[in-house]
């Protein structure tokens, strides 16, 4: 009973992670802007298909191929925001995600051609057999998993509330004039929140890929989970992401164990649903806090 | 000095002008064939090596000089694994290239859609997918065929051996769209016949990074053996999460798993499973006389040359598809009811990469069980099981 | 009417009955009625946003229902079809208003977001529990009233067209009535409607049916033509190609609405010969369109043939 209980409560952690990554990306996007940026789902796949290409194809070593990655996930996410966001003098917000939409459907299309339709992948960070816990089995790179997103959590943490530019980057999406007026460069906050959220979302990608592989159009359907991790925990706070995905897949994992494995998929869009009827602010914003925001 | 070059210019370009009107008299008219595939999409891994083969045979053909001397032209239109436009792609071809034949679609549900338009079209269309409703009932599918084999014949192959072995409780597993669809409804309409009992039904989803939850919950049902039914990387996350959990029970897969490249993307925990193939992924271990065994090799080669890579078992359903409409070409000419007519009556004994080909007015498929062998991956190989 | 709505209107009639006389490729033809299906849901779609200020990334569910609903009914019950289509909008037009009141509380685009939830478990609920679940079903008939059975390209083009010059018809009168206004008012200001006694919650609540109710319509259309649906047709991804119809068109015209749809739909046959690249090249001009023709198509129309206009009028 517990043997089974764990081994799905593992399997929901270990996508939760992702999903929770996501929804760091759209909150730190949000935060900055206040779009929503619908193309968040491509920067995992970027992750996980560059890490490849870095790794099996051109076999450099491990952390040169991470670093690399990170680096092609952040003038990915730079190219999209200086080609595609800044342009625009005054958009309007609706437009801004139809755009974000439009470049995933570029980005998609960019990845289809440069890795076709297969599935990818490489080794897992570390060898080795899984952890036993109480008959259940943990594999050792779902550990990496949930523990690299603990560690960008925590960074994060500290680069929102302890560094000049991580709260430069909050006062831009709060009021961007007055932002201004205090002599912070908008734009390059903008840009830099592009850059990092296309980052975390990369990291993800690279995380997850030697589990569950990484094909051209994975995008999508982790957007809209991690979309829903973010709404639920409440937009713009990234402990309520990291919750709500958590929460999102490990109640994913059980529906599935418990109940019957079709419902899986409606099981975020419920809660989605749910949370926007009876707490539409999400789990950790006050209600208050919510209706300062614009969107 | 200029006048002669120039008069000369004149004199070549009218000696060459009346040389092309010569040669075009005598060049014969194209033979037209349409083919709707899922080139990109949720279904590519069906369109592209279909899509790479229709090339390949076009090439091929001309380079030997056409069919009676007539040049083959294959218009590719892709469906994006997209019903919809499959159905604005046929129209595209029935009405605009005025095609003779239609090869494709890659889906079951695109398919489907197309029936009751070449139905009215009167035009041949010989599907690469493998739903059977694609040509039952059959006096409503007059013009429809299909070269894949049924999955029914799939599913008979797994439980005759699974009975053989005496293996009778099963927990099935399958992806949750057409293919996975259509493999657990034959899964649980053939269970009793083989006296076999499903102890436990779970699916997942195109997209889904793990299934350790599904899989848990069929060891725990009692089964002593796991059947995945899925293509796309589904296949592979199975594998290895079967392998991790050390199930202990045997992981059996349907003849979507027939592609080399599975075996390279799960790794290790591909050792062991079990799987019903068509014999073009197992050629090399055929016995040379066997009838199939010549065309795999040369296909399955010619493929690897040109592309660096197998055609999988998905790309044989086009070779299949494109090469009986070529033999009716060549026997009745240009007439589509004459094609449909050659089709449904002289396709027999007819060796394919599918199989055996049997077609009849009652069967628009024309193959069995005895399309598949089961094989074993052993050492990062396939093996076939006696 | 007012004076350009009818002149437009009026080209918009010539059109239709031009088309099948000037060509006469069923190609042609079925890409029209895929255009007109379209053009239905869009021009609910643009009514909620450009009037009513909503958002909705969920058509694709009321789509789905009216797919769905009419083909069962029709299949399975042996209904006619044009009353299985017409329970199929009632079912519509129920599930809009369950969805619509808690949804509507919500600020802003929250409600997209609510939508979107909608539309995907829809679509979960199809691929799960629909007849066929994820392979769909098929031998739907063809749309028919009182035993006249229309199964001809040419007759299919007019149904859905005349349809769409129906429900254009219904929706400029709608526009340019007091609700209209009202709607209009609302998108400014839902402050100062309140204040003036407007009951805004309720009027969105009504265009939220109305643009379901077109949806579910279109739906049925669908699945009575191609006789063969699958739940993967009502995806997000048709909620999100429905959106990009109406922005690309133009979110303030109705008549946007059904050019984007138009647009949208005929884009892709062009693009065929890009091959695989056409996915990129879609997804390029689609981002160019957004970013420098903003406000849509047709405004930027309208607005260049009154630049036109006060040019000419400025050389007298």
């Amino acid at each position: 009973m517990l043997t089974v209980f764990l081994q799905f409560l593992f399997s929901g952690l270990t996508v939760g992670a992702v999903y929770a990554l996501v929804g760091i990306g759209f909150n730190i996007t949000y935060n900055a802007t206040s779009i929503i940026n619908l193309a968040q789902g491509e920067f995992v796949v970027i992750g996980g298909l560059m890490m490849w290409f870095f790794a099996e194809s051109l076999k450099l070593p491990f952390l040169v191929s991470v670093a690399f990655t990170i680096l092609s996930a952040g003038i990915v996410g730079l190219l999209m925001e200086r080609l595609t966001i800044k342009p625009l003098k005054n958009p309007d917000l609706l437009l801004m995600i139809m755009i974000t939409v439009a470049v995933s459907i570029v980005l998609r299309g960019v990845l289809m051609f440069s890795f076709g339709k297969d599935p990818y992948v490489y080794p897992s960070f570390t060898e080795g057999e899984p952890l036993s816990i109480y008959g259940a089995i943990i594999q050792q790179q779902t550990l990496w998993v949930i523990g690299i997103t603990g560690f960008c959590i925590i960074l994060l943490f500290f680069f929102f509330k302890k560094t000049m530019i991580g709260k430069a980057m909050l006062a831009c999406a709060v009021n961007p004039t007055a932002a201004k007026l205090v002599g912070i460069n908008v734009s390059r906050m903008v840009m830099l929140s592009f850059v990092l959220s296309a980052v975390v979302g990369a990291i993800g990608g690279m995380a997850i890929t030697p589990i569950s592989l990484m094909e051209y159009d994975k995008g999508p359907m982790l957007a809209v989970k991690g979309f829903c991790a973010a709404i639920m925990g409440g937009l713009g706070t990234n402990r309520g992401a990291v919750l709500g995905g958590f929460i999102i897949g490990i109640l994913e994992s059980m529906t599935a164990g418990y109940i019957h494995s079709g419902l899986k998929d409606a099981v975020a869009l419920i809660i989605l649903l749910l949370i926007l009827f009876f707490k539409p602010a999400g789990i950790f914003v006050s209600k208050a806090m919510h209706q300062l925001r614009k969107f | 000095m200029k006048k002669a070059p120039k008069r000369f210019l004149v004199v070549l370009i009218a000696a060459l002008s009346v040389f092309l009107l010569f040669v075009n008299a005598y060049a014969k008219e194209p033979y037209k064939i349409g083919a709707l595939l899922a080139v990109t999409g949720p279904a590519s891994f069906l369109g592209e090596p279909e899509k790479n083969t229709v090339l390949m045979l076009k090439d091929q053909i001309n380079k030997a000089g056409g069919i009676n001397g007539h040049p083959l032209e294959i218009i590719i239109e892709d469906t994006k694994s997209d019903e919809t436009q499959a159905v604005l792609s046929a129209k595209k071809l029935l009405e605009n290239d005025k095609v003779l034949a239609i090869i494709g679609p890659s889906t079951t549900g695109e398919s489907m859609a197309l029936v009751p338009i070449l139905n009215t079209a009167a035009t041949p269309l010989l599907s690469c997918a493998a739903g059977a409703p694609i040509t039952q009932p059959v006096k409503d599918r007059t013009w429809i065929f299909k070269t894949p084999q049924y999955d029914i014949s799939a599913v008979e192959a797994i439980y005759g051996y699974m009975k053989k072995h005496g293996i009778s409780k099963v927990g099935i597993i399958t992806i949750s769209t057409g293919f996975g669809d259509a493999g657990k409804k034959a899964l649980l309409e053939i269970a009793p016949k083989y006296g076999m009992t499903i102890v436990a039904e779970e699916k997942y989803g195109p997209k889904d990074s793990d299934m350790t939850t599904q899989l848990t919950k069929i060891k725990a049902a009692g089964a002593q053996a796991v059947i995945n039914w899925s293509v796309g990387p589904g296949q592979v996350v199975v594998t290895k999460n079967w392998h991790a959990l050390k199930m202990g029970i045997p992981l059996y897969q349907s003849h979507g798993w027939g592609s080399k490249k599975n075996i390279e993307l799960a790794g290790k925990a591909a050792e062991g499973v079990i799987a019903p193939l068509g014999r073009l992924v197992i050629w090399d271990k055929l016995p040379d006389k066997h009838r199939q065994k010549a065309l795999l090799k040369k296909y399955t080669q010619d493929y690897e040359a040109l592309y660096k890579s197998d055609p999988g078992t998905f790309g044989g359903h086009a070779y299949d598809s494109i090469m009986m409409i070529v033999e009716a070409l060549k026997k009745v000419g240009p007439d589509k009811k004459k094609i449909r007519d050659y089709v449904e009556t002289k396709i027999k004994k007819w060796p394919g990469t599918g199989g055996i080909f049997n077609i009849s007015p009652d069967d628009h498929c024309g193959l069995d069980k005895s399309a598949f062998e089961m094989v074993v991956v052993k050492n990062g190989d396939w093996e076939i099981l006696k | 009417m007012k004076k350009e709505d009818l002149l437009s209107f009026l080209i918009f009639i010539f059109l239709i009955i031009l088309l099948p006389v000037i060509s006469g490729s069923t190609y042609t033809l079925t890409v029209g009625i895929f255009s007109g299906i379209n053009a239905l849901v869009a021009i609910g779609l643009c009514i909620l946003m450009g009037y009513a200020g909503q958002v909705s990334l969920g058509q694709a569910g009321f789509y789905g229902i009216g797919a769905y609903i009419s083909s069962i009914l029709s299949v399975h019950a042996g209904l006619p079809i044009v009353i299985s289509a017409i329970c199929a909008m009632i079912v519509a037009a129920i599930a809009a208003m369950i969805l619509a009141v808690p949804a509507l509380r919500l600020k802003g685009h929250y409600l997209a977001v609510a939508t979107l939830g909608f539309g995907e478990i829809i679509y979960v609920i199809l691929n799960e529990w629909g007849p066929g679940g994820p392979s769909g079903f098929g031998d739907i008939p063809h749309f028919g009233l009182l035993g006249y059975t229309i199964d001809s390209t040419t007759g299919y083009f007019y149904l859905i067209w005349g349809l769409v010059a129906l429900v254009m018809l219904f929706s400029i009168n709608l526009i340019n009535s007091g609700t209209g206004r009202a709607l209009r008012a609302i998108h400014d200001s839902d402050l100062a409607c309140n204040a003036m006694g407007l009951n805004v919650t309720a009027l969105k609540i009504k265009v939220f049916i109305l643009s379901a109710v077109y949806a579910s319509l279109a739906g049925s259309l669908y699945a009575h033509y191609v006789t063969f649906i699958s739940p993967s047709s009502f995806s997000l991804f048709y909620s999100i190609l429905v959106l990009m119809m109406v922005i690309v068109g133009g979110v303030t015209n109705l008549w946007g609405a059904v050019i984007g749809a138009v647009v949208i739909t005929v884009l892709p046959e062009l693009l065929r010969r890009f091959e695989e690249l056409d996915v990129l090249v879609y997804g390029l001009i689609l981002t160019l369109s957004l970013m420098f023709f903003r406000k849509g198509l047709v405004p930027i129309l309208i607005e260049k043939i009154k630049k036109l206009r006060e040019f000419a009028v400025a050389k007298h």
